[in-house]
């Protein structure tokens, strides 16, 4: 074995030396790198409050309006201030030249589970579903979001800023309520954007599984718990007075459903199949709920009725094998939404990965979906669905600081992210993935020594 | 764009089919109810009783003309050609002339690599649509179940098999799954249309041992054991010991004149083990974190065997080092990690760090969805390098879905790259294939044309998908 040269605890203790931290430093040969980084490219380290931030010459894409080419997006105080060809730039602003890069708005992804999953294998890491029939629709998944998560910084690294993290399965087919989060912040008093955004409920396969093995079954169980939750939100007083007839859900149950049942937030229902699509927008039109429909694999098979009930949906690009919840699903299926008048948002319905929010994206141009819908369905088209759109979506004056300076194309797999803004500020781009390859970059110093 | 069923695409696979039915190569051979003392002297001590039937598809003589050509052996050809004749890599070049009879394509502003090869698929073991009829991957009734074969739970009409020939995938290889220590025998497959699993046979491909280190084994088996990381390595060792006793007894049965009165009792078990020690087979191993690779390279050698390659290798980087003096190749992810706890380290550079240090670096699916577009998958771990400060072109990436695939599974020396001689298995790109706008359009395998995104076919699909859907809706 041949002496190391280097010592693996040498570069692990430059990386905090004077921090301020617990005795067991945890540190990462990252530490270094991002200083270095952070000197090159002139940003202070440590955060400075709100400096004005000047991106210029960028191909600009504000969502809302024409691409404008040489553009130029000024951030000040955590907002977009100017956006155009010809704008005044604040004494002391930063200034980032993004000749031949391309900016846009922070990709938003409407499902996730950042937050709320670990490693994947071991519960305890998890929290995005109930077990527990009292609290189903009062299942609320916003205190049980990590912010120090590892998945969060291998998110917005991508170019991700904006994220619904969305409550899943458990013991009914009410699966909760969700979560919007900026991916900046290191705590939830600074991450948490909005709750509840939507409650979350199955129809189809699911639905029938929870409900107890039939279809009709689930369309049931929905009816029975909106008459009840209507039928409370008429009489509250007297069900506390414990003068009202026994209902199917508990107190806190029939609370969270209120809102819903009110159109003041949309209940998501997953369904796949042509027909159980079509169902969900019978039942929406006779409760007149807000509905949005997640899933929706042969929503092309039945995109004119979607289209005409106004009714958005969320669906995911990179699917195509047959089930017999969608027999149909095919590559083309957003596309062909979107020709027939439907509004989508893609997602990528993932938490490790919603990084590939993106080559969904992408995958969904490939296959015919006009580049500037794509880049809307992941930015303007999800702010407008969950009710965010005067805050983020798009590049304009007056919304959250949320810009991505990009190499090219966003969705082309080779380019590169070059400058992430949460509201306003510069994210770290370390992450627990980095400080490992930067562990490994070399295998010098690494024992055991070959 | 809509996928529209196309009557003339129909009959060309009709035509197809009645080929496919009558075999014109070599007589298959019968199926022996044992080692027989003739197949003890001159073939394998343990031959194949289910032999593959696969016959290339007709073809015609082909020249693709002015592409931009990427080998597969990381070599870039601009403006190339390449001729296909008689199934197989006739020429390659920048200027071809072309032959009398050809089928001339101008691929000008398009792409040509070879086949792509999905090194690690359960196509078939789990078809879609995925329910519990059709989970036939995981013979989860023993730690050990070495006896089974991949290729008995092949649905030949699982539609994922036509869309990966779709993708450009012209091989994979199908495994059983990773409950278990040992789990069987995997098998390289064409995705062709056939109507029994060994009319898709890759010929002459060997089969594999698939075995499983790690979380699998250890959840399954977690109230009978192993139920521990220890338990599994024993269990591997003690199962190995036993197929060593097992190999002497038939050898020396061989060596001593192979009389059919004295031979001993089969065991399908021990015969899969023992036909990976002497060498017929190799090892296909599941491992995700790198101390149990370097475990599973000690036990190899304790035993003797060879380690093929290690499924997923998500801590492969940290090993890269072992990996290429062992000589195994690491089939990997551009990107998933985190699932479990031997899958939280996983990086992005793996691919790329594995590469660099001359180690054999294979991009895999694992997943009936990614396997139709591991260009893409590449793709993603190429980008990695190039931020990492990686130096790896693009032509040298087309070989972790091509040439050292092929590696992976012993069939290098017939596919997986464009050199004369070679298995004519060829896809044309519509640009780039590295750009996620990008498709492919037309798919060869040995020479035939296979897939055509001009001209769709849906008996590419199987039985499953035919007039399933409504009759008035286009696919």
């Amino acid at each position: 074995m041949t002496a190391p040269r280097k010592h693996l605890d040498l570069r692990v203790s430059a990386g905090r030396s004077g921090s301020r931290g617990c005795a067991t430093s945890w540190a990462s040969p990252i530490t270094i790198l991002s200083v270095f980084l952070a000197l090159s490219s002139s940003v202070p380290s440590g955060s400075v409050l709100a400096q004005s931030i000047a991106i210029t010459n960028g191909e600009v894409h504000t969502v809302s309006g024409p691409v404008i080419p040489g553009g130029t997006v000024v951030l000040e105080d955590g907002v977009i201030t100017a956006v155009g060809e010809d704008v005044a730039i604040p004494d002391g602003a930063r200034i980032i030249d993004a000749s031949g890069k391309v900016v846009t708005p922070g990709l938003f992804d409407s499902s996730t589970r950042l937050g709320i999953t670990e490693v994947g294998s071991y519960q305890g890491t998890s929290d995005g579903s109930s077990g527990n029939d009292r609290m189903t629709a009062a299942f609320n998944v916003s205190e049980g979001i990590n912010p120090n998560s590892t998945l969060i910084p291998v998110t917005r690294v991508e170019g991700i800023t904006r994220a619904v993290v969305a409550p899943s399965g458990g013991v009914s087919l009410i699966a909760g309520t969700s979560a919007l989060i900026n991916l900046g912040g290191s705590r939830l008093s600074t991450m948490l954007e909005k709750t509840p955004v939507a409650m979350y409920a199955a129809l189809g396969e699911t639905g029938a599984g929870y409900a107890g093995g039939a279809r009709p079954l689930a369309l049931l169980r929905l009816r029975e718990v909106f008459q009840d939750v209507l039928d409370y939100a008429e009489n509250r007083a007297a069900f506390d007075a414990g003068n009202r007839r026994d209902y199917a859900l508990s107190r806190l149950d029939l609370e969270a459903l209120l809102p819903v049942v009110r159109g003041e937030i949309p209940l998501v229902l997953t369904v796949n199949r042509a027909g159980d699509i079509l169902t969900a927008l019978r039942l929406g039109e006779e409760y007149d709920l807000d509905l949005v429909l997640s899933g929706v694999g042969e929503g092309w098979m039945v995109a004119e009725d979607i289209a005409a009930a106004g009714v958005p949906v969320m669906t995911n690009a990179v699917s195509n094998l047959p089930s017999f919840e969608a027999l149909g699903a095919c590559y083309e299926n957003v596309a062909l939404m979107h020709e027939a008048g439907v509004t989508v948002v893609l997602s990528s319905f993932d938490g490790y990965n919603v990084r590939n929010l993106k080559q969904e994206a992408g995958m969904a141009v490939s296959y015919g979906l006009p580049h500037e819908a794509a880049l809307r369905s992941v930015t303007l088209t999800p702010a407008e669905v969950w009710g965010v759109a005067d805050e983020i979506g798009s590049l304009e004056p007056g919304k959250a600081g949320d810009v991505v300076v990009w190499s090219g194309d966003p969705f082309e797999l080779l380019t590169s992210v070059d400058h992430v803004f949460i509201n306003g500020e510069e994210i770290s781009y370390e992450s627990r993935q980095r400080a490992l390859f930067e562990k490994y970059r070399t295998l010098e110093g690494i024992p055991p020594w070959k | 764009m809509r996928i529209r069923f196309h009557p003339m695409g129909l009959a060309v696979l009709l035509a197809m089919g009645c080929a496919t039915s009558r075999p014109q190569g070599p007589a298959p051979v019968s199926p022996a109810p044992g080692p027989s003392p003739a197949a003890a002297e001159t073939g394998p001590l343990f031959p194949d009783p289910f032999p593959s039937t696969y016959h290339p598809f007709p073809s015609e003589t082909t020249l693709i003309r002015n592409a931009t050509i990427f080998t597969g052996t990381g070599e870039r050809i601009d403006n190339g050609s390449v001729l296909l004749r008689d199934g197989k890599i006739a020429e390659i070049g920048p200027g071809i002339s072309v032959p009398a009879g050809a089928t001339v394509i101008d691929a000008d502003g398009k792409f040509v690599t070879p086949g792509v090869i999905d090194p690690h698929s359960h196509l078939g073991v789990y078809a879609s649509p995925g329910i519990p009829s059709l989970s036939d991957g995981n013979e989860m009734t023993n730690p050990n179940t070495a006896e089974v074969w991949a290729e008995h739970s092949i649905w030949p009409q699982d539609p994922a098999f036509g869309l990966a020939l779709a993708g450009g995938v012209t091989a994979l290889h199908t495994l059983p799954g990773s409950a278990n220590l040992i789990g069987g025998r995997s098998v390289t497959v064409k995705p062709v249309p056939s109507r029994t699993y060994q009319g898709m046979k890759f010929p002459g491909a060997p089969h594999g041992l698939k075995m499983a280190c790690g979380e699998n084994p250890k959840r399954v088996y977690a109230q009978r054991g192993p139920s521990t990381r220890m338990g599994n390595v024993a269990g591997w060792r003690s199962y190995f010991i036993q197929a060593q006793d097992y190999l002497h007894r038939w050898e020396k049965w061989r060596d001593d004149g192979s009389d059919p009165e004295t031979r001993p009792t089969r065991n399908l078990e021990l015969e899969s083990i023992a036909a990976t020690l002497n060498g017929d087979m190799d090892a296909h191993w599941h491992c995700y974190r790198a101390d149990e690779m370097v475990t599973a390279m000690d036990i190899a050698n304790e035993f003797g065997f060879h380690i093929a390659s290690f499924e997923h290798a998500v801590e492969g980087y940290k090993i890269r080092d072992y990996l290429r003096d062992y000589g195994v190749c690491a089939l990997m992810w551009a990107d998933w990690w985190g699932f479990k706890l031997e899958a939280y380290d996983g990086i992005k550079e793996n691919i790329a760090l594995v590469h660099q240090a001359g180690a054999c670096a294979v991009m895999h699916s694992d997943d009936a969805q990614i396997g139709q577009f591991l260009n893409l998958e590449a793709a993603k771990a190429l980008r990695a390098a190039q931020e990492a400060g990686i130096p790896i072109t693009k032509a040298e990436a087309v070989a972790w879905f091509t040439l050292n695939a092929a590696r992976a599974l012993g069939i290098d020396d017939v596919t997986g790259s464009l050199e004369v001689g070679k298995n004519a298995d060829v896809v044309i790109w519509s640009g780039d294939p590295f750009s996620i706008y990008t498709k492919t359009e037309k798919v060869f395998v040995d020479g035939a044309l296979l897939f055509d995104r001009s001209a769709p076919n849906p008996y590419l699909y199987g039985d499953f998908m035919l007039g399933i859907l409504p009759g008035e809706v286009n696919r």
